[in-house]
């Protein structure tokens, strides 16, 4: 029950590496932050830091309204699960669960209540006497967030806990650390690389790259409006289209238009007047894969901008196709409605949904709109 | 494709068949002598001096069925007997009948004495636990011999040695691996200044051999009044076991995973319940192995107990006792063996009972692998 802040925080490793670069952060009480980027993004180093298991180069952590600088882990209120699950291999899992308890010198009755209350939660009650190594994959994460539940910290601090899994209970135990986030209402500190984690579970993003904090938002806002280019084509898979391109205003209509060589795209009315101060100059156009349709079969109220293009591949997903196209000698990808007919080779015409597009400035990679 | 895969096939089972024959003529050297040791240990003095020890196992040997005194024949002749003819050479060397005896003339000419021998399967079995009793027990032990004549003679008093040795291997065992492990963690897990420089002074003290460290020591030890006691030999294995030990313990607990220490951190572990709670137990292998390396040199050593000790009658170890049993029994081979085997029985049973600890990992299921 706290919410955490880094202020200002540096992570510098011998020699001149920046893990982490002027991070500044507020995460709220109760909160499922997740911390992704790929990795080397400084994501892991940032928890770690937080948990007392790395030294800060600079700036001020806070728990709470405490400063936690210099608290030792275990004085910080916080339990970590980790990618590996750490689990200590010669005890059983009770004994796991109970290690940090019987440090904290509970009384024994206590323990067995906390430990057990806990199991129930992740219904684990039937694995107490087993040892680690005699548990499956899914079963010793369980464990692992266990551990760290039975002691009621203030934050839970979660290391790729899912990488180890396969996609089947990864899936179903992204569901249940959601479901164990509401029933706790506890701060959570998440990191992935996983966009797709990031997206289902969290209440907040923060996306990192190279040490340096790129946007933190709520996940849909992050999809909407992404603020850079890494951001947009981090977030969502397949990921964003980019196209370098030049906004030109039409002499005869007055209407703006992207054009990028091979394609004109004609922009919304009501967009154009945001865009007056970046007429005539070079730009980076993104649009998302599923705002490109077929032309045949254009959901209603998509304004249509026509887009023609050769398709390279078709990968048909069922319930849609994702179609490889070039134009021009720029590649794409299309997520379109699978009754489309489409072969590899085919010349054929999209509806580009340019209310959903984003324009970005090629220089500082900033969004614009 | 297919007969590259054939070929492989044989080339691996040509290969593992040469390993195995190698490893089995191994095993043959260096046990056949061994198990001939065992079991002259237990056999009697004159059974020693009259036969080999595979005599024990199932053989066909020549054995008396008739004895018969003649005067009737004329040995400068050839002569028949039994229904086989010969010189009296021939005869003293035995002549075979086609029905499978053999007829020889035992003594010299004028006795006449003539043997009928046939071959049978028979083996040596007339084992006894006398030798043990002989050379374990001290003051005056009644032996009693193959004849059953009973007869008094002075034991070798191995048993005393027997103890002595374990009094000086134990402690010299476990004290170097107690320090040693400490060495390791700290080294492995701790942050301190001159960590580095430390360590590696520590792994230079390697190259010092024992020898050179002799006298000095000695020169301190009598200084000390230390001379003759077991607190010296503890000492000095202590001494120079050590910095193999700590290299050996360190590359071991080094090795195991950050996390699972991490995690023993946030749950509250100072570095000593670390060390006791986790290192110790999960080091079970490394320090079974290196205690057999200790135990096996320190039972074993001659030198560093024939200096440190000397002739104290009280404190000789066995290995000093086996070597003057070499000098004033040198000829008593039932008295050697049983000796050799005195000192080989507590080793072998380290290393059956410590074994596992190579083969099998602790650390399986701890961590994903």
């Amino acid at each position: 029950m706290a919410s955490v802040s880094y202020e200002h925080i540096y992570k510098r490793f011998s020699g001149d590496v920046i893990a982490v670069n002027d991070l500044t952060l507020d995460v709220q009480d109760k909160e499922f932050m997740v911390f992704v980027g790929p990795s080397g993004c400084g994501k892991s180093t940032s928890l770690r830091l937080l948990a007392g298991l790395e030294e800060i180069s600079e700036g001020v952590i806070k728990i709470g309204d405490r400063i936690v600088n210099d608290v030792p882990p275990k004085d910080r209120d916080i339990a970590m699960v980790f990618q590996s699950y750490a689990l200590y291999p010669h005890m059983s899992v009770y004994d796991n669960m109970a290690f940090g308890l019987k440090l904290r010198k509970m009384p024994k009755s206590e323990i067995d209540d906390k430990v057990k209350d806990a199991a129930e939660t992740l219904g684990i009650s039937s694995l107490l006497d087993r040892k680690p190594k005699a548990l499956s994959g899914g079963q010793r994460q369980r464990v692992a967030v266990g551990r760290a539940i039975v002691r009621h910290p203030q934050v839970f601090l979660l290391d790729e806990p899912l990488s180890n899994l396969d996609a089947k209970l990864r899936v179903e135990t992204r569901a249940n650390l959601s479901r164990l986030h509401q029933q706790l209402e506890t701060t959570f500190i998440y990191v992935t690389h996983d966009q797709v984690e990031a997206m289902t579970m969290a209440t907040r993003i923060a996306v990192l790259k190279d040490g340096i904090l790129q946007q933190v938002a709520s996940p849909q806002m992050l999809y909407d409006h992404p603020d850079n280019v890494f951001v947009a084509g981090f977030i969502g898979s397949p990921s964003m289209n980019f196209f370098d391109a030049t906004l030109v205003e039409q002499p005869d209509t007055g209407k703006m238009v992207v054009d990028s060589g091979s394609f004109r795209l004609e922009i919304p009315a009501h967009q154009t007047s945001d865009l007056q101060p970046y007429k005539g100059q070079q730009i980076i156009f993104g649009i998302r894969p599923e705002d490109i349709h077929s032309a045949e079969l254009t959901p209603p109220g998509v304004i249509p901008a026509r887009l023609s293009a050769t398709v390279d591949v078709t990968e048909l997903m069922g319930n849609e196709i994702f179609v490889y196209g070039l134009t021009g000698s720029k590649p794409f990808i299309a997520r379109v409605d699978p009754r489309t007919q489409v072969r590899p080779g085919d010349d054929i015409e999209f509806n580009v949904n340019m209310a959903n597009m984003h324009i970005f400035d090629p220089k500082t990679e900033l969004g614009i709109l | 494709m297919s007969v590259k895969i054939g070929s492989t096939r044989r080339q691996r089972r040509t290969s593992s068949l040469l390993v195995n024959s190698v490893l089995i003529l191994l095993v043959l050297i260096w046990s056949i002598p061994t198990f001939g040791l065992l079991v002259s240990s237990f056999r009697t003095k004159e059974d020693i001096q009259s036969s080999g020890w595979w005599k024990m196992l199932p053989h066909r040997e020549w054995v008396q069925v008739e004895e018969f005194k003649t005067k009737d024949l004329d040995p400068n002749s050839v002569m028949t007997i039994e229904g086989v003819s010969g010189t009296f050479k021939e005869f003293r060397a035995g002549v075979e009948s086609p029905d499978g005896t053999r007829v020889r003339w035992v003594g010299n000419k004028r006795r006449g004495r003539i043997q009928v021998e046939k071959r049978q399967w028979t083996m040596r079995d007339d084992f006894t636990l006398e030798n043990y009793n002989e050379v374990l027990l001290g003051g005056s032990v009644n032996i009693k011999r193959a004849d059953g004549t009973v007869k008094a003679v002075h034991g070798e008093d191995l048993s005393d040695a027997f103890l002595n040795s374990l009094a000086v291997s134990v402690p010299a065992t476990i004290i170097p691996i107690l320090i040693a492990a400490f060495a390791a963690y700290g080294f492995a897990w701790m942050k301190f200044p001159g960590r580095r420089a430390l360590f590696i002074l520590v792994i230079a003290m390697l190259v010092v051999p024992l020898q050179i460290a002799l006298v000095p020591i000695l020169r301190d030890y009598v200084k000390l009044d230390l001379n003759g006691t077991f607190l010296a030999v503890w000492l000095a294995h202590t001494g120079f076991g050590l910095a193999l030990a700590t290299y050996l313990l360190f590359n071991y607990i080094s090795s195991l995973p950050r996390d699972i220490l991490e995690s023993a951190f946030i749950d509250g572990a100072s570095h000593f319940t670390i060390f006791i709670r986790l290192i110790l137990p999960l080091s079970v292998p490394a320090l079974a192995s290196f205690a057999i390396f200790q135990f096996l040199w320190v039972w074993n050593d001659y030198l560093v107990a024939l200096i440190f000790i000397g002739e104290k009658k009280e404190v000789k170890v066995l290995t000093m006792r086996l070597a003057d049993l070499v000098g004033s029994r040198g000829s008593d081979w039932h008295l050697l063996t049983a000796g050799a085997f005195v000192s080989m029985i507590l080793p072998l049973a380290v290393f059956f009972g410590l074994q596992r600890y190579f083969v099998r990992g602790l650390l399986a299921g701890s961590v994903k692998g």
